[in-house]
C-alpha cells in the first residue's frame, strides 16, 4: 500500500526539545504549500475593492489518499487486485499511486504504464469481474503542473454489483495514455471523444479521430484554456457580453 | 416558374396571385429538419391533438426536392451547418423557412463555440418562432402567419417591385446599437414576425 | 502528371492512383488482376438529415447488393457544448443545460446530475421524502413518454403510421401531466440539487388517477395492434442481434441488455431516490433481437404505471405537518417559493415578507444562493440512474466553488450507437432501420 498522506503521528519530539508539530500545524503547512486556485471573493479584479475580500486566496485541497480499511466492498477489490498483480510479478504499489475512498466511491489513481495490465485483471479475474467499462472522460486541471490531464474510467461489475473509478494523470507536454480498446471495446468512441475535447492521445487506438467536432476543427474545446466562444448578445441599445466574460459572483 | 410569372400587372395578375397563393398555402409540404428537442414538439404538432393534416401538411417530405417549407427545429451545430445549407439549396422555389425555437432563431441558451447563433446566418428565414421548445400551438400560430405571407405573395412584375421595396426599407432601418451605425444587422428573409411565447428565458 | 493510372501493392491491398480521365484504365486493370474487391460495392450515405435515423445521425453504408458489409456511424452533428457551458453557470443553473442533453428523457438527465451533486454535497440522505416520491413519479412518467417517443417512430419507420399516431396521442397525456406538475412539457428543469422546485399543484392527484385509469387500456390497444402483427414480426424478429457478450463488450445497458435475458436494472441493484421501497418487476426477453427490445419496452411501460400508482398513493396520503419538497438547509435549498398572483407566477408574498421584514439572514441566503449559488465541496462523484435507454450517469468534479469544474454526462445512446455496426453488418439494408429504432438513440444525448 502506498503511504498515506494523513498528518503524521505527533509523537516525535523535535531536536533540542522543541515540541513536535501538532497535526493541525502539519495540516496547515501542507495546505499553505498547495497552489492557489481562486482569488478574490466576487470574481472581479479590476474594480477598486476596499472590502478586503478581493485578497482572499483559496487554495486547492491537498491530494487525498485514504488509509485502510476502506470499508464496504472496497477492501475486497483492492486486495483482489493486489493478489492478481502479484501473481504476475508486479506490485499493487507500482500500478496504483493512490487510492481515494470518499463519499462511498473508490478511485484508483493508476500509472499510465500499468493501465492496460490493471484493466485486463479487472476484467478477467473472477474475484474482480468488472465486465463493463462505462466510458472514459477527461478532466483538465491547468494548475496541476505535470499532471494536467486526467482520464477518468468508470467500471461496473454486474456479477458483484460493484463500481470502481480509475484515474490516470498525464502532463500536457506528453498527453499519451495507452488505449483500452483491446480490453474494453466500449471505450472506442469514448477515447475519440476525449481526444477531441482534451487532446489526450490514446496510443494503440485503431482510429483516433475527431468525433464530435468537425474533422478540421482546431483546438480541443473542453480544455480550460479554450474559450467558451460565445458572442455578445445584442439588445436594442445595449449588449451583454458572452457568458464567460460576464461579471461573475464566485 | 410558370406562366403566372409572365403576366403583365393588373387585375388579372392580382387574381392569379390570390389563386396561386391559396393553392400554395393549402399544401405546404414541410421538409422537417428536426434536429433536437423542438423536433419532438414538431412530431406532436403532427399528432392527433394538434393536427397538421388539417393544413395539408402532414406529408412531410424527407426529400428536399419535393418540400416547400423547411422548419429548422432545434439547435444547429457547426458540423450541421453545411448540411443545412445544402438541404436548403436542394429545395426548389418557392420555399420558405421557419426557424423553430430559440436555438434556431438566435442560438438560444447555447451561446458557445459549438452552435450557430441563429440559422439566419445560413439561410434566409421567413418566420422566427421563439420558445424552448415552442408548444405545438405556437408552431401552428407561426405556420398560420406563414400562410398569410404565402397567400399574399406577389408574382411576376409585382414581386420584383415588392422585393425592391423591402430591400430599400431594410437598408433604411435603424441599427440596434449606436456603435453599429454603419452596418445593418443582417437577416436574409423578409419581415420577421414572432409569436408570443411562454418559453423560458436565457 | 501521368495520364494512366498507376498501381501499387501495399499492405492494405492494391492501391490505384488516379489522375483524371483514366477510369476506364483502372477498371481494366482491376479486371485483369482479378481484383473483385471493388466489384459491385456501393457506398451510400444515409445523411444526417434522414427521416429514419432518430435524429442527426449519419451512416455511411457499404453495400454489396442489398447486404450491408460495413456501417460507419458518424455523430457530432448535434454537439452543443453543454458540458463546457456548465462550467460557466452555477450548480443550480446547470440543471437547465443538462436537461437538454437527451431531450426525450429530460427528467433523467436532471436526476442523475442532481444525485451526483447531492453526493458531493453530502446531503443524499437529507433529501425530503416527498421530493424523492415526486422524483420517482416524474421519472416513471418520463419513462413512459420516452418509450412511446421511441416506439412511435419505430412504427412510422416500418410503415405502420397508426402506431406513430397512437404513440403521439398517448404521449400527449403524459406531456399534459408534465405541464400540470412542472410547468413545461419538455426540458422542465424541475429537479434541483436538494429536492424538486415546487410541490404538486392542487388537482394533480386527481389528474394522475384519471391518467392511471385510462392509460392501461390505451397501451393495451397499442400492443394489440402491433405485438402480433406478422409484418412487424417479419421485420424485427432475428434482426439486429446482440447477445450478452456483445452487450458487455460495448457497455450496453438498459432494454438492449435486458432483451438478452439479463435482468440488470439499476433501480433494483443500486437503488436511488427510494426505489427499493417500490414493488415492480424487471421485464426481460430472451431473443436479443429488435422484437425482444420492443417487448421489453412495452412491458416496462406497464411496470412504470404500477410504480406511478404507488407514488400517487404516497403523495395523496395524509401529510405530516412539515413536508417540504426542497432540503431545509438554508445554505443549499433553493429559497424562492413560487405562488400564483394577480400578475402571474412569482415569488410568494409570504416569502417576500419573510426575507424583507422578518429575517435578515434569510435575505442574505436568498441573495447569495441566487447570485452565487451554493458551494460544493471539492471532489468527484458519479451517480448513474436507470434511464429508458440504459445507464445514464453524470460524472461531476468540483473544486470547491460555486460552479461545476467539470460535468460529463455518460449517455447510454453513445455506447449503443457504437454497437450498431456489430448489429447491422451482414444484414440487409432494410434491416438498418429497425436496428436503429430498436436501439432508440437520442442524438442529443450522444452528441451533448
Amino acid at each position: 500500500m502506498t503511504e498515506t498522506n494523513q498528518p503524521g503521528a505527533a509523537g516525535e519530539a523535535g531536536e533540542n526539545g522543541t515540541p513536535a508539530p501538532s497535526p493541525a500545524e502539519i495540516a496547515g503547512r501542507e495546505r499553505l504549500s498547495e497552489q492557489v486556485v481562486r482569488t478574490g471573493m466576487f470574481g472581479v479584479s479590476d474594480t477598486p475593492d476596499t472590502s478586503g475580500y478581493g485578497g482572499l486566496k483559496v487554495r486547492r485541497p491537498p491530494p487525498l489518499s485514504s488509509p485502510r480499511p476502506y470499508g464496504s466492498y472496497f477492501d475486497e477489490v483492492a486486495d483482489a487486485l493486489a493478489r492478481s498483480l502479484e501473481q504476475a510479478g508486479s506490485g499493487f504499489g507500482d500500478a496504483v499511486e493512490r487510492v481515494v475512498v470518499e463519499r462511498g466511491e473508490m478511485t484508483f489513481h493508476v500509472r499510465r504504464e500499468r493501465l492496460i495490465e490493471v484493466a485486463r485483471r479487472l476484467r478477467d479475474d473472477p474475484a474482480l469481474a468488472f465486465e463493463v467499462c462505462t466510458g472514459v472522460s477527461g478532466v483538465h486541471y491547468p494548475q496541476d503542473a505535470g499532471r494536467e490531464l486526467h482520464g477518468v474510467y468508470h467500471m461496473l461489475s454486474i456479477t458483484h454489483n460493484r463500481r470502481l473509478r480509475l484515474e490516470v494523470s498525464v502532463p500536457d507536454a506528453d498527453p499519451h495514455i495507452p488505449s483500452l480498446v483491446d480490453v474494453y471495446p466500449a471505450n472506442d468512441w469514448h477515447e475519440r471523444e476525449t481526444w477531441d475535447f482534451f487532446g489526450i492521445i490514446f496510443d494503440g487506438h485503431p482510429a483516433l479521430t475527431r468525433i464530435e467536432m468537425p474533422d478540421d476543427w482546431k483546438g480541443h474545446p473542453q480544455r480550460k484554456d479554450y474559450p467558451l466562444g460565445g458572442i455578445p448578445v445584442e439588445y436594442r441599445g445595449a449588449t451583454i457580453p458572452p457568458p464567460d466574460e460576464r461579471r461573475a459572483y464566485q | 416558374m410558370g406562366l403566372e410569372e409572365h403576366l403583365p400587372s393588373g387585375f388579372l395578375l392580382t387574381t392569379v396571385e390570390q389563386v396561386a397563393g391559396y393553392a400554395r398555402k393549402s399544401s405546404v409540404w414541410p421538409a422537417t429538419f428536426g434536429l433536437a428537442c423542438c423536433a419532438f414538439e414538431l412530431f406532436s404538432a403532427g399528432g392527433p391533438r394538434h393536427d397538421l393534416a388539417r393544413f395539408g401538411m402532414e406529408r412531410a417530405s424527407a426529400t428536399p426536392r419535393q418540400a416547400d417549407l423547411m422548419i429548422v427545429a432545434g439547435r444547429v451545430s457547426q458540423k450541421m451547418a453545411p448540411v443545412l445549407r445544402q438541404i436548403y439549396d436542394q429545395m426548389s422555389e418557392p420555399k420558405w423557412v421557419i426557424s423553430m425555437g430559440v436555438c434556431a432563431s438566435s442560438g438560444g441558451m447555447f451561446n458557445n463555440y459549438a452552435i450557430v447563433q441563429g440559422v439566419d446566418h445560413i439561410v434566409p428565414v421567413d418566420v422566427y418562432l421563439p420558445g424552448c421548445p415552442p408548444r405545438p400551438e405556437m408552431l401552428l400560430d407561426s405556420i398560420l402567419k406563414l400562410h398569410d405571407k404565402i397567400q399574399n405573395m406577389k408574382l411576376g412584375v409585382n414581386r420584383d417591385k415588392e422585393i425592391t421595396e423591402l430591400e430599400e426599407a431594410r437598408l433604411r432601418r435603424l441599427p440596434l446599437l449606436p456603435s453599429l451605425s454603419g452596418a445593418v444587422p443582417g437577416s436574409g428573409g423578409t419581415s420577421s414576425t414572432g409569436t408570443s411565447s411562454t418559453g423560458t428565458g436565457q | 502528371m501521368s495520364t494512366s493510372a498507376d498501381q501499387a501493392d501495399t499492405a492494405e491491398g492494391r492501391v490505384y492512383n488516379l489522375s483524371g480521365q483514366d477510369w476506364e484504365e483502372v477498371v481494366a486493370a482491376a479486371d485483369e488482376a482479378g481484383d473483385r474487391s471493388g466489384d459491385e460495392r456501393i457506398v451510400v450515405n444515409m445523411g444526417p438529415q434522414h427521416p429514419s435515423t432518430h435524429g442527426v445521425l449519419r451512416l455511411i453504408l457499404t453495400l454489396d447488393g442489398e447486404t450491408v458489409t460495413e456501417v460507419r456511424p458518424v455523430i457530432g452533428y448535434l454537439h452543443t457544448g453543454i458540458e463546457k457551458n456548465l462550467e460557466f453557470r452555477t450548480w443550480t443553473q446547470g440543471v437547465t443545460f443538462v436537461t437538454r442533453a437527451d431531450y426525450l428523457m429530460p427528467i433523467f438527465n436532471e436526476t442523475s446530475y442532481c444525485l451526483s451533486v447531492e453526493r458531493l454535497l453530502g446531503i443524499e440522505d437529507r433529501i425530503p421524502e416527498r421530493a424523492n416520491v415526486i422524483r420517482v413519479l416524474l421519472m416513471e412518467l418520463n419513462r413512459i413518454s420516452s418509450h412511446l417517443g421511441g416506439i412511435g417512430p419505430l412504427g412510422l419507420e416500418l410503415g405502420a403510421s397508426t402506431v406513430f399516431i397512437y404513440g403521439m396521442r398517448e404521449r400527449e397525456k403524459v406531456l399534459d401531466l408534465f405541464e400540470l406538475i412542472c410547468g413545461l412539457r419538455m426540458n422542465m428543469a424541475f429537479i434541483r440539487p436538494g429536492g424538486v422546485s415546487q410541490d404538486l399543484p392542487s388537482g394533480a392527484i386527481e389528474k394522475l388517477r384519471e391518467f392511471l385509469a385510462v392509460m392501461p387500456g390505451k397501451i393495451g390497444d397499442l400492443r394489440g395492434l402491433f405485438d402480433a402483427a406478422p409484418a412487424f414480426h417479419a421485420r424485427t424478429k432475428g434482426i439486429s442481434y446482440l447477445d450478452l457478450t456483445g452487450c458487455m463488450a460495448f457497455g450496453v445497458t438498459g432494454p438492449m441488455l435486458r432483451s438478452t435475458g439479463l435482468p440488470w436494472d439499476l433501480r433494483k441493484s443500486q437503488p436511488y431516490c427510494g426505489y427499493e421501497t417500490y414493488e415492480f418487476d424487471v421485464p426481460t426477453a430472451k431473443t436479443c433481437d429488435a422484437y425482444g427490445r420492443y417487448i421489453v419496452r412495452m412491458d416496462e411501460i406497464g411496470e412504470s404505471l404500477r410504480i406511478i400508482e404507488q407514488c400517487v398513493d404516497r403523495l395523496a396520503a395524509k401529510r405530516p405537518a412539515s413536508d417540504p419538497v426542497m432540503i431545509e438547509d438554508a445554505k443549499i435549498g433553493w429559497p424562492a417559493r413560487l405562488a400564483l398572483g394577480p400578475d402571474g407566477l412569482g415569488p410568494a408574498p409570504d416569502h417576500i415578507a419573510h426575507i424583507m421584514g422578518q429575517s435578515m439572514e434569510a435575505l442574505i441566503h436568498h441573495f447569495k444562493l441566487v447570485t452565487e449559488g451554493f458551494r460544493v465541496p471539492a471532489g468527484q462523484a458519479y451517480v448513474p440512474v436507470e434511464s429508458p435507454r440504459g445507464e445514464l450517469g453524470c460524472h461531476v468534479v468540483s473544486d470547491g466553488g460555486t460552479r461545476p469544474f467539470r460535468a460529463h454526462l455518460r449517455d447510454p445512446s453513445f455506447n449503443h450507437l457504437q454497437a450498431l455496426p456489430a448489429m447491422a453488418e451482414g444484414g440487409l439494408i432494410a434491416d438498418i432501420i429497425p436496428a436503429i429504432a430498436s436501439i432508440d438513440p437520442v442524438l442529443g444525448g450522444v452528441d451533448r
